[in-house]
């Protein structure tokens, strides 16, 4: 910490009370100290075939006290919902009940091993099964693979369940049609299936063009990968159409399942004619996002490509639940593994608990005021933002960067300054089919105060931009732990790790 | 509901805003007959003591590892986590943040990244590496994959040691892409050939130590016959611990080393979730999938981080990306530097020595035992047996005695008549002499 002392600042130390500097945990080293107590190994002749570590791992050495008192100042650089409103779009950003926390921890189900035998693991895989009949429900869907850890890798399930029926027809399929307003996953996903990307544009209405679509339909088109409600915050009204288009067509519907917030216990996916979809437990059913991850995505998948399900899978009979984790043949056949061991386990518990505590009204009740205050934000806010369509929107409003035009204000400006009066910006530039999107989702876990703060915030921030007061925004954040960083310096010559001879035991400075 | 701050007069009050009658009138879009009138055929809400009966209840119908002597890996390691990791990923200001979009409100997540990175780059040996995968399996995967960009080959040649989890994800992945999985299978008594099949079409060799069997390998003769031929090497662990006694791949000449993170700092938690940990060398740095944290400078000069390379990922190349993977494991990543930064360097490698030291004593116990032979000349902390019976059913027997009593080899490996009567034994911090000497009775009985 010595010479740490900012230019700007004015305390010796470069802590301003609450703001403390914190080194990295290599800077803090002093060797001889450790922050477990651990018994000395029992001597034995060792078994290691030679193949010793003979070099030190470099790690450094500290008590309990210092860790704890490190992360704990890390985690206070850090926004979090339980912090404030987090209206990031497309993200479903609400609150993470505590309760669910607790039973991922609760006794048998946070110390099982996946490879126990079925017999001593039955209430694990009942709790799956449960799970999964939940999510079958909600979405009226036949079936569900349960093992995708994030969004992205239950699209990689669907598409591969797809490109799997494809096969097994002997067909050749080879292009996926995607809108331009999807997320930037749905095509790097057809990519990693070998499949080519065609891009469908979008109408004047923000929804997917349809005649440019039929237009784009053969019989070399495997499926269409739709986002529903889309990434513009709003309801495919064509959705049945589209399907009926891709079925003649012989293709298949995946639909995005980013947005089922909502429309959970509202509308099932599977009365529009979805063949698959992912569904994002960690934004519709909360398990908490933990700074990017761990995720869960199971994939509800129709009758058409049920059997195409990836290893492993829980079936239930008469006598109790049993773990199919390799082909047995029969009318099964799985497209392979997609990870290891069964799914994200504590996931399952946590959005099980989300989903017991709502119950089938609650998770009504969640959509409708997701898009309740969604549509609140964009009612007040449209006459000093540009709202990009007019609403109603579902869970998320969209604006753009026209209210900005000619002020020198650009969106990141303008979210940056958000930051400065506490609450998380809202997605930036995205969807790409708007010029400087900010997308806005409240979600259902904010109070009315909360959404009239937030408002009224904006309105003030678009009086400021348009007042001719640039300076403020250029220099937004400006109570942040850091003000704004350089990004392009981070990328033209990377440093991805601590090194001591490049940084010496010097902190901040 | 306890979730739901607004209140009917709040809904009425927006709705006015709005200029609607009812929230069912902004779902004006949905075609007719799809928006339901009534709620799905599901139970209603529950209060927070209802919920978790209902959970608790679940829980009770398993035998936990917590209270029956547990020898079981094969991937997954059952390790003492320090109250303080799960202390420390609760804080709400890590558990409920989103991805660090937003450095300057995320230079908490940022810097335990930076710092994360760094502890798997020194721990593997290697240059860099990335803010962590799914698991190890996926990461595995990722790296075959990144292993064919870089040589613009389309064949991987894959050892018989790997687990076959890791080798399943790496097949469902190439039966898309089109690439050739080929590998010798896999065998429990002497060295299999490997070299001999790299070709000039091969892209890269997957090994892994300690293998799925729990033997060691010294990978620097293979590395050196990969990169005469202009292949890479991919190293695979799934035990992070044995990387505090064990010389680490990257100064075995590995390209690239995946493994699984788990056993430091995170629950078992039934297989998920994991961290998988993926490291690389600095040359390849452009082609490596998944997110990195880099570190930079504010505009007033001070040290910061935020992610970079993002021009790798899908939400800027969207179908060029090098991989469709835009998460990471972050809070278990959290948890293994919380847990890896209490250990430190004395604290790793004595964990390491007690875990093998334990092994060591499991084996010579069980070797004594008539009807159980130990395959293994070399391994860390877990290693193959070979009974007189199907492990399957030996296994089954423990558990009626209420002892978890290891991984049968036919349920990794169905398809090998081979390996029916093998099972795979683990010994970590967490097993006691009383432990040891249960099962070493209870195997006596049933054999």
């Amino acid at each position: 910490m010595a010479g740490s002392i900012s230019p700007a600042g004015e305390t010796f130390t470069g802590n301003r009370a609450l703001h403390l500097e914190e080194p990295l945990i290599f800077e803090l080293d002093a060797q001889g100290r450790c922050g477990v107590d651990l018994d000395p190994a029992p001597a034995v002749q060792d078994r290691l075939g030679g193949l010793k570590r003979r070099a030190p791992v470099g790690l450094p050495g500290l008590s309990e006290p210092q860790v704890v008192r490190h992360f704990t100042r890390l985690s206070q650089k850090n926004y979090g919902i339980d912090s404030g409103m987090y209206p990031l779009g497309s993200c479903t950003m609400k609150h993470n009940p505590r309760l669910n926390e607790k039973l991922a921890r609760a006794k048998g189900l946070g110390d099982l091993h996946p490879m126990q035998p079925d017999s001593t693991a039955q209430g694990a895989l009942e709790l799956i099964d449960t799970l999964a009949h939940w999510l079958k429900t909600i979405t009226a869907m036949p079936a569900v693979a349960m093992s995708p850890a994030a969004g992205a890798h239950g699209e990689l399930c669907g598409m591969m369940a797809i490109k799997a029926a494809i096969d097994v027809r002997g067909e050749k399929r080879g292009r996926v049609l995607v809108p331009e307003s999807a997320h930037g996953t749905n095509p790097a996903t057809a990519a990693a299936c070998g499949f080519s990307v065609d891009s469908i544009p979008a109408n004047a209405r923000g929804r997917v063009d349809l005649d440019a679509f039929k237009a784009k339909l053969g019989d070399d088109v495997a499926a269409i990968m739709l986002t529903n409600p889309n990434t513009c915050g709003l309801f495919e009204n064509d959705m049945i159409a589209i399907a009926e288009a891709i079925h003649d067509a012989g293709g298949y519907f995946y639909c995005d399942g980013a947005n089922l917030n909502a429309i959970m216990g509202r509308v099932r996916p599977g009365d529009l004619g979805i063949d698959c979809m992912h569904i994002n437990l960690h934004k519709t059913f909360s398990t908490p996002h933990g700074g990017g991850g761990p995720g869960a995505g199971p994939v509800v998948l129709s009758a058409a490509l049920a059997p195409f399900a990836p290893l492993p899978y829980v079936v239930h009979d008469a006598a109790g639940y049993r773990l199919v984790e390799h082909d047995e043949g029969g009318d099964a056949q799985p497209f392979g593994r997609l990870k290891g061991y069964h799914g994200q386990m504590g996931m399952f518990i946590r959005s099980l608990a989300y989903m017991l505590s709502h119950g089938a009204d609650g998770l009504r009740r969640a959509s409708g005021d997701a898009v309740l205050s969604a549509n609140y934000l964009l009612a007040s806010l449209q006459d000093v933002m540009s709202a990009s369509f007019p609403g109603p929107c579902m869970h998320e409003a969209l604006f753009d960067d026209h209210f900005l035009k000619d002020t020198g204000v650009t969106t990141l400006d303008f979210a940056k300054a958000m930051i400065d009066e506490g609450f998380h910006p809202m997605t930036m530039y995205f969807p790409l089919v708007v010029h400087g999107a900010l997308l806005m989702e409240p979600t259902e876990s904010e109070s009315k105060e909360t959404l009239d703060q937030y408002i009224a915030t904006l309105r003030a921030l678009c009086a400021r931009a348009k007042s001719g007061d640039i300076q403020t925004f250029k220099d937004a954040p400006r109570f942040t732990p850091r003000r704004r960083l350089d990004e392009t310096a981070a990328a033209r010559k990377p440093v991805l790790r601590w090194k001591a001879e490049t940084e010496g035991t010097s902190a901040a400075q | 509901m306890r979730y739901l701050p607004l209140t009917d007069a709040d809904r009425s009050a927006m709705l006015d805003k709005i200029g609607v009658g009812a929230t069912r009138d902004l779902y004006c879009d949905v075609p007719a007959g799809a928006l339901l009138t009534d709620p799905v055929d599901l139970p209603l809400h529950k209060g927070e003591q209802d919920v978790e009966r209902t959970i608790a209840a679940l829980g009770a119908k398993n035998i936990s590892p917590s209270d029956a002597p547990c020898f079981l890996g094969a991937g997954a390691y059952r390790h003492h986590i320090p109250a303080t990791v799960d202390y420390m990923i609760q804080r709400g200001e890590f558990l409920t943040a989103y991805t660090p979009y937003q450095p300057e409100v995320s230079q908490g997540t940022l810097q335990a990244l930076f710092e994360f990175q760094t502890q798997v780059a020194l721990l593997t040996g290697m240059d860099v590496a990335n803010a962590s995968m799914y698991d190890g399996a996926s990461a595995c995967a990722e790296a075959v994959m990144m292993a064919a960009r870089i040589t613009r080959r389309g064949r991987a040649v894959l050892s018989g040691g790997l687990h076959p989890h890791y080798r399943a994800v790496a097949d469902t992945h190439a039966r898309f892409l089109g690439h050739e999985m080929t590998g010798p299978a896999p065998r429990l008594e002497g060295d299999e050939d490997i070299a001999g099949l790299i070709d000039d079409n091969t892209a890269c060799v997957v090994v892994q130590t300690p293998d799925v069997f729990g033997r060691l390998h010294d990978l620097t003769a293979l590395a050196e016959a990969c990169h005469e031929k202009g292949a890479l090497l991919i190293a695979v662990f799934t035990e992070a611990v044995s990387l505090g006694l064990i010389a680490p791949p990257g100064e075995m000449g590995a390209d690239i080393v995946v493994g699984e993170g788990q056993s430091i700092g995170n629950a078992l938690s039934f297989g998920g979730p994991y961290v998988g940990l993926f490291a690389t060398r600095d040359k390849y740095v452009r082609q490596m999938p998944g997110r990195v944290c880099g570190q930079t400078r504010d505009s007033e000069g001070k040290r910061g981080w935020v992610l970079t390379l993002s021009t790798r990922e899908q939400h800027i190349r969207r179908e060029k990306a090098t991989s469709n993977i835009c998460t990471n494991a972050g809070l278990c990543a959290l948890a293994f530097t919380v847990h890896m930064s209490l250990l430190g360097e004395d604290g790793l490698r004595r964990l390491a020595e007690i875990n093998h030291a334990k092994a060591v004593m499991l084996a010579d116990k069980v070797a004594a035992i008539n009807g159980v032979r130990v395959v293994n000349d070399t391994f860390f902390n877990e290693f193959t047996v070979e009974l007189t019976r199907p492990a399957a059913l030996v296994v089954e027997d423990l558990a009626a005695r209420g002892i978890l009593g290891g991984v049968p080899l036919s349920r990794l490996m169905p398809g090998r008549a081979q390996f029916a009567n093998h099972l795979l034994l683990a010994a970590s911090e967490t097993v006691g002499d009383d432990d040891i000497a249960r099962l070493c009775a209870a195997l006596k009985e049933v054999l």
